[in-house]
């Protein structure tokens, strides 16, 4: 994996939201505060955090396409080169694609075809499309359809079909499997994996450990706005191989390892601690642990835990 | 198809219901007044005209002893055969003054229609896709500011610039006085539609481009043009591709819509420029207590509101494809 | 955005508009003895420093005129305003609780109100009540209600489904205490802002009903009567007669649209971030 090259590098990427506050104080919202991914060609990387904290602006920002009350903060990497936004602009749906959640992000009044060739009706556009079609098994009279007249199965083919029309070699699938059963998300996550096969870094933002464990490569743990560890799939095996409090946690909280679940919720970001954002649910939380907690190597991952070895 | 016919005829039913309940919710209102609309005019001589038969029927209509089930459905059965009554300010039959007044209403109306639709249109569009630029403020001041101005004072301020202070165009009248009606030209008569008509579209540009400023609003907002944008569409090819698609069909809907506010708009413009349309005509009867006319006209006026609507319904059964091949939606 | 903060900016608009508005409501009503008191020794005069309105054919003093004539619009307006929400309310609560039958009916009803067009209606009823005072009133009260129904409708069908809702009655609590402590908190920010914003619509209408010459008379300086007096004396270019009473009626109007659109987004959470 090392010698592959770096195709994005996300470091201390932030994104916060004007909001007001009760009464008349205006105040930036950080809903991201310090996150950090690294992807390789050929590699699928899974962003694991629970649902609502966040996580799709992840997506949003690398696209480019947040509302515009957001504040954009830290660097991005891609090729070795900054990701501006000109450049978000330039790359966005051809080397960068997003595979959305669900059918409700295509226009229900277009045709699938047409809509999947962003309105193009040249020959090579229409070439490219029946043989993506053809891969997915997808008939050709699905062109025809409109979004609401596809079925659950189809959903998702058409919806990774949109990502190849460019060239991607970044993937973005932002939750791209909700409410799906075991066999379905196989289904689904082996076109993910295809991509990846095919060169193309792979981007998965989920809340579903479980999911993430069956085919990603490695796995970001997310926790209110913050990356607290980067570890290799193999990792998950054994508890003691992980090296954040959280990401234990999680661990424990799967359906083989017991369903164990630990006290409190995720702070609401107005409510954040000091120093570390996981310190209050935290069996070894000490006074450091309120100052401020690097990012640090530990066996061969990335943790923000001062107690991490 | 069968489905589509179903939808169709269920839709005319309604509005035949719906026409039903107007005419007896009209016929009940001219009921319950105390006005006695033989008395209001019997000293203008409009009796002395009538043929001794018309009269003889009217005092039928309105006399004391006919309970008023009876009067509505002996009007309403004669309604049904095309006879809508004798007016009482015109002593002409309903019908012939309705078809002359509704001819020259008909042009001014469908002229503000098409004009502040398209319009209304075009701006809506353009406000909703510059959200918060100052040409957006500027669209949005003008039709907030419409909206809050009185039809009437308008056509009021107009009528001093233009026929007034400037002299550029007649006070009012649509046939130059003296003349025999023969004898006006199409220009006599475009020159004395211009004023109304321009009132009656900048009174309904306003509406029209608030919702679809609105709705595109909405839609630049939505999910799949997110995604568009995402998959690096420029903003020219998400407003053809998704914009003018979503809004077209709301636009749609406002456009026949508005025909209800043009019809109530040209009743206060007809008056002030005194244009010899239907409004007018309305004002009129409804003043000079012309209870045939005022019933016939309330009718004429709802079975375009309804039957705008109506045209509104099956339009967005054949456009829209989640109703087109959807097959059922209420 | 950027300089001014907009929650402030939105109160302070309220406010302005609210005070302004219980202005014109309260000069108009003390100098309404005033407005009439003619003097044939300052008729017709444009205006000047002493008169800013100008004045009549009667030597009235415009601007007072004009005063006693927005109070009395905005009088009739508070009044038909309040009894269209009321009717608004309880056909929106019947239509949206009272099952099919009663909603089909109170749907239909609407259909049929706004399928003649609003003049046209208004004069029917004024045509109805003997025309006068109260053929305006009860004209604009009954031709008003009907969006507002709609939404009073849509927010308790809505409510009614809401998870919150249906927890609280698996929990046994009682339809009255639900309805008080669950939906009233919930209906009443909508339905006041659809009161204000009511408003407008009834002034407009009844300014237009009294133009053409239903309702109120001449003794009564409607705001509506006052401009329709004025028609008569435009061609002899006394443009002021029409020209200021206009525009502070468009004032008004525009002053209850904006306290209507300014408490609608300090009551509306969504708009927090904006």
């Amino acid at each position: 994996m090392e010698e592959k090259k770096i195709i994005l590098d996300i470091h201390n990427f932030s994104v916060s939201f004007e909001q007001y506050e009760k009464g008349f104080k205006k105040t930036g919202l950080p809903v991201i505060r310090e996150l950090d991914v690294t992807i390789h060609e050929g590699e699928m990387v899974a962003v694991v955090g629970s649902s609502g904290s966040g996580k799709s602006l992840l997506a949003h920002g690398i696209l480019g396409i947040l509302p515009y009350n957001a504040t954009l903060g830290g660097e991005m990497i891609y090729n070795g080169e900054p990701l501006t936004e000109e450049r978000k602009k330039e790359l966005r749906g051809n080397e960068i694609v997003l595979v959305p959640q669900s059918v409700a992000y295509l226009d229900p009044l277009m045709k699938i075809g047409p809509q999947i060739r962003k309105g193009k009706k040249d020959k090579a556009s229409r070439e490219k499309l029946s043989r993506i079609f053809k891969g997915y098994g997808l008939k050709k009279e699905v062109e025809d359809l409109y979004p609401f007249e596809l079925s659950g199965g189809m959903n998702r083919r058409v919806l990774v079909s949109t990502a190849m029309m460019g060239n991607p070699r970044l993937v973005i699938a932002d939750e791209p499997t909700p409410g799906l059963h075991m066999d379905m998300v196989r289904k689904v996550m082996r076109h993910f994996r295809e991509l990846a096969d095919q060169g193309a870094g792979v981007l998965m933002i989920t809340h579903d450990l479980e999911q993430a464990l069956e085919v990603a490569d490695r796995v970001v743990v997310f926790y209110a706005g913050t990356t607290v560890e980067d570890a290799d799939v193999k990792d998950f095996q054994k508890e003691e191989t992980l090296r954040h409090p959280y990401s234990k946690a999680l661990w424990r909280a799967l359906p083989q390892n017991g369903f164990q679940f630990i006290r409190g919720t995720q702070p609401y970001v107005k409510d954040l601690p000091e120093g570390c954002p996981f310190g209050p649910r935290c069996d070894q939380c000490t006074a450091e642990c309120k100052g401020k907690i690097p990012s640090r190597d530990v066996r061969g991952g990335k943790v923000r835990c001062l107690h991490a070895v | 198809m069968k489905d589509h016919l179903l939808f169709i005829g269920k839709n005319i039913l309604r509005m035949i219901l719906l026409l039903a309940a107007v005419s007896i919710a009209a016929f009940a209102l001219m009921t319950i007044s105390p006005i006695d609309p033989l008395q209001a005019n019997v000293g203008q001589a409009a009796l002395g005209s009538m043929s001794q038969e018309q009269i003889a029927k009217l005092e039928a209509y309105w006399g004391v002893g006919t309970p008023p089930l009876e009067r509505f459905l002996s009007w309403a059965s004669d309604f049904l055969r095309g006879d809508m009554g004798v007016s009482l300010l015109y002593r002409q039959p309903v019908t012939s003054v309705i078809a002359v007044k509704l001819a020259n209403s008909l042009w001014l109306m469908a002229t503000a229609w098409v004009i502040s639709g398209l319009v209304g249109f075009l701006l809506g569009v353009i406000s909703g896709l510059k959200q918060g630029t100052w040409i957006d403020r500027i669209i949005k001041g003008y039709s907030l500011l419409i909206a809050s101005t009185p039809t009437f004072w308008l056509a009021l301020v107009l009528l001093m610039i233009f026929a007034v202070w400037l002299k550029v165009l007649p006070i009012g009248l649509s046939v130059p006085i003296g003349l025999e009606a023969s004898g006006v030209t199409i220009a006599d008569r475009i020159q004395h539609a211009i004023l109304p008509a321009i009132t009656l579209s900048i009174t309904g540009i306003s509406n029209i481009t608030l919702h679809t400023r609105e709705k595109m609003i909405e839609i630049m907002e939505s999910d799949y043009v997110l995604f568009a944008k995402a998959r690096g569409e420029s903003t020219w090819s998400i407003v053809k591709h998704h914009g003018f698609r979503n809004v077209i069909l709301p636009a749609l809907t406002l456009q026949f819509a508005s025909i209800s506010e043009i019809f109530g708009g040209s009743v206060l413009v007809e008056q002030i420029f005194s244009y010899p349309g239907l409004g007018q005509a309305a004002v009129t009867a409804g003043l000079g207590s012309d209870v045939p006319l005022l019933l016939g006209i309330t009718m004429i006026s709802a079975v375009f509101v309804f039957g705008g609507n109506l045209i509104a319904n099956i339009l967005y059964g054949v456009i829209d494809p989640r109703i087109r091949r959807g097959g059922k939606r209420s | 955005m950027k300089k001014m903060n907009g929650r402030i900016l939105t109160v302070v608009l309220f406010t302005a508009a609210v005070l302004f508005l219980a202005g014109i409501t309260i000069a108009g009503q003390i100098y309404a003895d005033e407005a009439m008191v003619t003097d044939f020794s300052r008729k017709n005069m444009p205006p000047c420093a002493e008169y800013i309105f100008g004045t009549d054919w009667m030597g009235r003093d415009m601007f007072i005129r004009t005063l006693t004539g927005l109070s009395m619009s905005i009088k009739i307006g508070l009044l038909t305003t309040g009894i269209s929400s009321v009717i608004a309310f309880v056909l929106g609560t019947m239509a949206a609780t009272m099952g099919k039958t009663v909603d089909a009916v109170i749907t239909w009803l609407i259909d049929l109100v706004m399928g003649i067009p609003h003049m046209l209606l208004l004069i029917l009823i004024s045509y109805a009540c003997g025309k006068g005072f109260q053929g305006v009133v009860i004209g604009v009260s009954l031709t008003h209600w009907t969006s507002l129904a709609r939404v009073i409708r849509g927010e308790v069908l809505q409510l009614k489904e809401a998870p919150y809702i249906k927890v609280a009655q698996k929990l046994g609590m009682g339809k009255v205490r639900i309805a008080w402590k669950h939906m009233v908190p919930h209906l009443l920010p909508q339905f006041l802002v659809g009161l204000i914003l009511l408003f407008p619509h009834a002034i407009l209408h009844e300014s237009s009903i009294t133009f053409l010459g239903f309702g109120l008379s001449p003794e009564q300086p409607a705001i509506g009567i006052i401009l329709s007096e004025s028609m008569k004396y435009l061609a002899m270019g006394r443009w002021w007669l029409a020209l200021f009473p206009g525009l502070l009626l468009v004032f008004t109007v525009v002053l209850f649209d904006v306290a209507g659109e300014s408490l609608r987004k300090m009551l509306d959470p969504s708009s927090a971030h904006k």
